[in-house]
Parts: C-alpha cells; structure tokens; sequence
C-alpha cells in the first residue's frame, strides 16, 4: 500500500515566496491512480448491523478491508463515576444497565465482588439461585446473539424463534423481580427477593422445550451453504492470538484454548455441576457460533441440576448490619429500626482494601473490582468488560477479508455496546 | 371523532350527498395516512432498544400499529424513535440524523434516558433528547414496557391525527439550531437539566 | 501465604481481600518486571485481565496503576501495581508489545485518568471524543456532573465534527506517527487540527 501524501493542518507551517502562509507536506508519495485508491467507508454509530452504536472507519481496497478502526464511546455513560457516588446496593440497578441483555448475570458478578470484600458468605439456596439466575441470563444473551447475527447474514427467521424464547425467560424474570429487563436481582448478602411459587414449573416447562427449539435453529442454519459459506474460515484467531489479546468467553473457546471460568476459578458452587466446556477449532465465526448455540444447551443442563438441587432455607444471610430487616420487625423492634436506618441512610461499609471477582458472562470474563476506603461508597468500582476487549481484536481479524466478512465477524465478536462504552 | 360529513335527504329521492368541509376531509385523509403508516428509524442505543426489538418480535409486533418497515435511512424515516440513553458524544448524531429526516417527521423519546437522563444525571449524558431535538411524545419506563412503547405510538397517531395541514402557524417548520449551535436558549437547557429528587443529594462521593 | 515471586523492580507486597498477591513495583523498572513476569519459566503470564487505575479520596495517596496478569498454563493469578504521585508526571510504559490486549485499555486509563503510556503506538482518547475540553473524568478532582454547564456540554458536543476522524489523513497519520515529532504528536494526541498561523510580519 503505498503512502498517501500527508497533509496535515498541523504540519510544520511554513511561508512560501510571498510570504504567504503555507502547508508544508510531511512526506511525499506519488499520487495513486484510481485503481490502487483506497475508499473510505463509515459504517456507523447508527448502523442496524454494530449492534448498538459502534462507529467503524473502513479503508476499503474494493472490497477487501484493508484497514477496520473502530471507534467507541458513544454510549459511555459514566457508570464508574456514578458508582463513586452510589452505595453498594444502589449501584446494582447500575449494573443491570451496562450489559443489558444478560441483566442478572451482571447483578450476580457485582454482588459476588461486593460480598468477597466485605467478607460475606451467602447462604446455599442463594447460590443455587444465583447460578439459575447466571443461566438464564447465559439463554437470553445468546438468543440475542442468534437472532441479531442471523439477521445480519440474511435469515430474519431464527430471530422470532430466538425472541420468542426471549419472551418465556422474561416472564419468569418478572415473576422473579417484577422487571422483564432491568432486574437488579441480587443485593449485597443475598436477593430482593425468594422466586414465586409456580417459578420452578414454569423453569421445568422451559426446560423441556428449549432444546426443541434450538434443534430447529440449529436445523435451518448449521448445514446451510449459505450460512457455512459466509461464516467458515472468516475472522480466525488463532489460540496465541487470541490470548495475546486478552479475549475471553466464546471467542477464546472457538479458538481452542479450553478457560472457562466456571471450571477454572469456580464461583457460586460451579465445580459441582456436571456440564462441558464448548471448545471450538479453527476460531472463525462458524466455530463461535457452535460455541454459543452448544453453551445454551449446557446451560439447560445446569439449570435442570440446579432446579434438581435447590435447597429450602432463606435467601439472604442473617446479618442485620448488611441485609435489612422486614417491616414488621423495622416497625415493631427498636433494634431492627436503627439497623433499617443505618443501612438506608449511610449504607453498608465496606473494610479497607479490595477484591476482584470475574464471573462468566455470555460475553466473557466479566471483572468487577472494587476499592474501598472503609466508606460506604466504594472508592473505584470497575468493570472488566469482556465485550470492549473482545473487540479490540476485530481489526486483526478483519483485515484481508471482504466488506461482508466484516459484518459476519462484526457479530460474531457478541459485543454488547453498554458494557464495551460504560 | 369530528363530525366530516353529513347527508342531505333531497325529498322524492335517496340522500345521495355527501356534504363535507374540504379541510376535514384533506386533513382526514393526510393525517391518517400518515399515522398508520409511520415507518420508524430505530434510534436505538441502550437497553430500551432491546425492549424496542421485542416490540418488533412476534409477542407484541407495533407491524399491527402500521410500524411494518423499519427505516434504518433516516431519509426514508417518518418518525424517529430514540430508544435509549444519549450521551454527548453521540448528541452530533441524533442531531444530524434528524435533520436528515424529510418532513413530516415526528420524535418519540422512549425511556428515561432519552426523556430527562435517567439514572445518569453525570458529565457524559445529554439530560433529555429534547435539548437537542423537538421531541413529541415521551414514554416514562427503564425500560418502558411494550406495551407501553405501543401507547406512546398510540398517542402519536392521536396527536398527527389532531394536527391540521391549514394551520395558520406552520407546524411543519424545520427547528434548525441557532448560530450558537443549541435549540434552546442556554438558561432553558440548564433549567431543564436541573437533578430533582433524590440527585439532588447523591453528588457527595462519600 | 506463598513466597513473594522474585519481580524485578519490587518494592512491596500485599494480598488483597480476595487473596490474590499485589505486587507493588517501581515506575522506572516496570516493563523490566513485566517482560521478566511473562517470558520467564515458571512465571508465564501470557494473559493480561485488566488494566486500570485507582485514585483515592485521600489525596495524600499516590494514584495506583494495577495490572490483573494470569497465567493461564499455571492457573495463577498476580497483581502489579505502580504507584505514581499527583504531583509529578502521570506516565508509565505501555505494555503493548508484550500484550496487544493492553492497547484499548490503556488507552481508556489515559481518557479518564490522564495517565500516559510511553511507547504506546496510538494513545488516543477512546471513550470520550478526542476535542473532549473537560478533563480527564474518574479523577476526583473532576465534579460527577463535568466542569461545564449543562447547556456548554451540550454546545460543545453538538459542535464537535463527527467527521473529524473520517478522513484519509486519520489513517496516513497513524503511519507516519513514527516519524512525527514529539510536540506534534502531543498535538495530534490532543487532537488539535491545528490552524495555519498568520504568516510573520515582512
């Protein structure tokens, strides 16, 4: 590729004979003629294939990508600064809003984050509920992941399929939190709430009938020559690669490298569930979508053993200075009132120093880390945000293919644009 | 429904006529025409363009309410539907994508977000769509519901359908930006973007 | 608690409340210690988790940069932080060249802390658009609600060019950044398109 000519505003002024103001270019090339030209495409922030509002600056050699720089940040919202300001339970609302398509997995990563660094242990039917919760929102992420990506690569048809399953995880969602997107499950030392009675069939129904749907899905896509042929061989990684760059979650797996978080730092009682890590092969998109529609059959499998396994008991840990006292006893027990007022008025303080607890997002490898200075607001609270490092490695990947390509591996990387810009 | 026409009963025959005024009927015909087929432009950023989608899905499906095409060219667009939090840096472009809408063209702001700012009342996020845009129906919800996304539809086909196109003030007049680059004078953008409630007490970092 | 692997450039340690080791180690001798950490057998942390920086409330604390490194042959986990004071300069190396996973999250730290990289090949801002007048937001100088008011922010965002970065010059500039000078760098980093000045007075 040759060098264009640089001309920059910003180059060394000079004065040319008349003593006027002059660019001075900084380095000289022959001008390209037309058939060695490269255009410039914008694809972008507003865009029905980013998913979400990413901005991607193209440098087209006809149609092949030569060069793909992404830019980020149009939906930064300042979550870290605002969970300066915020107490331990009121930044979990923050956290359902960052990766919104898999609100409880998020709600679930803060709070264990929360609790490693107040030193709280949560009791065993919190767990179990807390990995149904990390499950369905496994479903649901990669639902989303489906219909979107099918769309993007022409088939609009497993998108209803894939929401109308969406659809039956959310009403159990708002028969657990009364909210259908924005749950804010967990609280600091247990959950707002114990699931409803008919919770557990309506699990089992869906548990049952789930994989149906996934074997049409799987049907209509899989051995489609359309499907494979857009989707074999384009954007792989390999596994040093994909190391180097810090990817995690079903990008890693399709290239090989077996790290689940789930089975390597196991949280939540994970390492006595039986379920597989999906690894894939070659790391193109073909690979990540196997990855993720095999995930969703496991966590069919997990949420049928945790259903199996739930035990009775409370949900929250029975420690007044952290989870707040019911009404009656608030209303009635002078000791349970200041416990309600402490904790609403001034918070939980957290002890000095810090914890950092990574989960496993649909995404990746979801980080919080906390910082705190013995307040009841944390002095650092940061993401790790699975989706953000997932797509810096789309550069590498897109180079050499074709404009299509990039919408194919564009989607494959599963970036969620609320977590990439937080 | 206003009264648009009335019959004439001629003695000896059959009422035959149909009497209306001329404007009725204009405006009836345009206007409905117009709300029942608004083709929306997705302005989706955040989580309520995932509730958006699922009022596109088989569930709830706004095709029934005349949405059928999506227009993702504003050019092709009626009415923009932001559906989401809008922060600064992406305030340029909801500018220029609404400019870049033909008239006539109608604004929903879905959600907290795009209304007032939402939970965000920080330095990266524009306090309501409509310091920057002329907004014309807004839906309350984080994230609204379906069906609640559907009744703010609902209301604009009401509102189009209530708009006159003999108007003496001319509703369909393009609402540029001032030579300073704001829509609205810069006390009114700040007395809009004021924290109220709780925000008004959640500054203090500890 | 385990012995306390042999960094270059160490100054101390500690363990977190979640256990892990923190690693504190000298700005000078940083990428020393991170190439030792990556390359040496035995250590291996060929995976970079995280990189970002904390500034506490107390302003007698120096801001920390923390690098999250793993191992992922060994399954181990390690800390690094370098502690930089306010007052003087806010850089450090960039570890890009051992991990190119660092290169977007450097340069988030630099947007919102103001912390630059050395030997960074494109530290620009990332999260905020690069005019961003403001200052660097997770400092905690810097107000929750931005320095500006409401109808400033909104002006300067409205007038800001989307098309700025949309131009053959973004990508020959990029190659060339080599060979640009240091100051002009810094100018384009800021992301001045600077103006010609008036020619000198014949």
């Amino acid at each position: 590729m040759s060098k264009r000519t640089v001309e920059l505003e910003l180059a060394t002024p000079g004065v040319d004979a008349e003593g006027r103001a002059t660019r001075v270019p900084l380095t000289e090339a022959a001008e390209p003629g037309l058939a060695e030209e490269h255009m410039l495409v914008n694809i972008g922030p507003q865009h029905p294939a980013t998913h979400g509002v990413l901005r991607l600056v193209v440098e087209l050699d006809g149609e092949t990508v030569v060069r793909c720089i992404p830019h980020l940040g149009y939906l930064h919202s300042g979550f870290e600064k605002l969970g300066e300001y915020r107490h331990y339970n009121q930044i979990i609302p923050l956290t359902d809003r960052t990766d919104y398509l898999s609100p409880m997995a998020n709600n679930v990563g803060f709070a264990l984050a929360a609790e490693k660094l107040m030193g709280i242990e949560i009791t065993p039917r919190c767990t179990v509920l807390r990995v149904i919760a990390c499950e369905m929102s496994r479903i649901i992420s990669h639902m989303v992941w489906l219909g979107t990506t099918s769309i993007d690569l022409g088939a609009f048809t497993p998108f209803l399929w894939a929401f109308q399953e969406r659809e039956r995880i959310y009403d159990l969602q708002e028969m657990w939190t009364g909210a259908r997107l924005t749950t804010s499950l967990t609280r600091v030392g247990g959950l707002m709430a114990d699931i409803p009675d008919n919770f557990v069939d309506k699990l089992r129904d869906f548990i049952r009938t789930f994989p149906k749907t996934l074997g049409e899905i799987d049907r209509v896509l899989t051995r489609n020559a359309v499907w494979a042929g857009r989707t074999q061989g384009v954007g792989a990684l390999t596994a040093a690669e994909a190391i180097n760059h810090s990817l995690s979650g079903p990008m890693l797996r399709a290239s090989g490298v077996a790290y689940d978080v789930r089975k390597d730092k196991p949280y939540l009682g994970y390492e006595t569930y039986d379920f597989d890590v999906v690894v894939g092969e070659h790391g193109d998109v073909f690979d990540r979508y196997l990855v993720r529609l095999e995930e969703c059959h496991q966590s069919n499998r997990i949420l049928q053993q945790a259903l199996d396994r739930l035990p009775e008991g409370p949900i929250n840990v029975d420690d007044p200075r952290v989870i707040l006292p019911s009404k009656t006893r608030a209303m009635s027990d002078m000791e349970a009132m200041i416990f309600h007022f402490k904790q609403v008025m001034e918070g939980v303080k957290a002890p000095v120093g810090e914890a950092y607890v990574g989960i496993e997002n649909p995404k990746g490898e979801l980080g919080t880390y906390l910082v705190s200075d013995g307040t009841a607001k944390p002095v650092r609270w940061r993401i790790r945000p699975p989706s953000f490092i997932n797509l810096s490695a789309l550069p590498r990947m897109a180079q050499g293919h074709l404009l299509s390509d990039l919408i194919a591996i564009n989607a494959s990387v599963d970036i969620v644009m609320g977590e990439v810009d937080r | 429904m206003k009264h648009v026409a009335t019959t004439k009963a001629v003695s000896g025959q059959s009422p035959n006529y149909l009497v209306a005024k001329f404007q009725d009927l204009v405006n009836w015909a345009v206007n409905s025409s117009r709300a029942n087929s608004l083709w929306p432009m997705p302005f989706g950023t955040a989580c309520c363009a995932i509730e958006f989608m699922a009022t596109a899905a088989s569930r709830f499906d706004f095709a029934r309410f005349g949405m059928e095409r999506q227009a993702f060219s504003p050019r092709q667009a009626d009415v923009l539907i932001c559906a989401g939090r809008l922060p600064f840096k992406l305030a340029p472009v909801i500018r220029r994508i609404y400019d870049q809408m033909p008239q006539p063209k109608w604004v929903i702001s879905m959600g907290a977000c795009a209304s007032t700012g939402g939970v965000f009342d920080n330095y990266a996020m524009v306090q309501g769509i409509d310091t920057i845009v002329p907004v014309d129906v807004y839906v309350p919800g984080c994230p609204p519901r379906p069906e609640g996304l559907l009744y703010g539809i609902l209301l604009l086909h009401k509102k189009i359908k209530g708009e006159s196109l003999f108007d003496a003030v001319k509703r369909r007049d393009e609402q540029p930006l001032d030579d300073k680059g704001l829509r609205l004078a810069p006390e009114t953008i700040d007395e809009i973007s004021e924290p109220f409630g709780n925000s008004v007490h959640q500054f203090r970092s500890s | 608690m385990t012995s306390l692997p042999p960094v270059p450039g160490a100054v101390r340690t500690e363990v977190a409340r979640d256990g892990e080791t923190i690693v504190f180690v000298q700005r000078e001798r940083l990428l020393e210690a991170m190439t030792w950490l990556k390359e040496t057998p035995g250590q291996e942390f060929d995976y970079l988790v995280d990189v970002t920086a904390v500034e506490f409330r107390d302003r007698e604390r120096p801001l920390e940069v923390v690098y999250f490194l793993r191992s992922l042959k060994r399954r181990a986990d390690i800390r690094i932080k370098v502690e930089l004071n306010a007052a003087d300069e806010l850089a450090v190396d960039s570890v890009f060249h051992l991990w190119q996973g660092a290169d977007w999250l450097e340069r988030e730290v630099f947007d919102m802390f103001g912390i630059t990289f050395r030997g960074h090949p494109d530290l620009r801002r990332i999260l905020m658009w690069e005019t961003y007048a403001e200052g660097y937001p997770l400092r905690k100088s810097f107000p929750l609600r931005g320095r500006f008011s409401r109808a400033e922010q909104v002006r300067q965002a409205l007038n800001t060019n989307p098309e700025a970065n949309y131009s053959l010059e973004e990508l020959s500039i990029a190659e060339a950044a080599g060979d640009l000078p240091d100051d002009m760098r810094d100018r384009l980093r800021r992301g001045e398109r600077g103006v010609i000045p008036d020619p000198p007075n014949p």
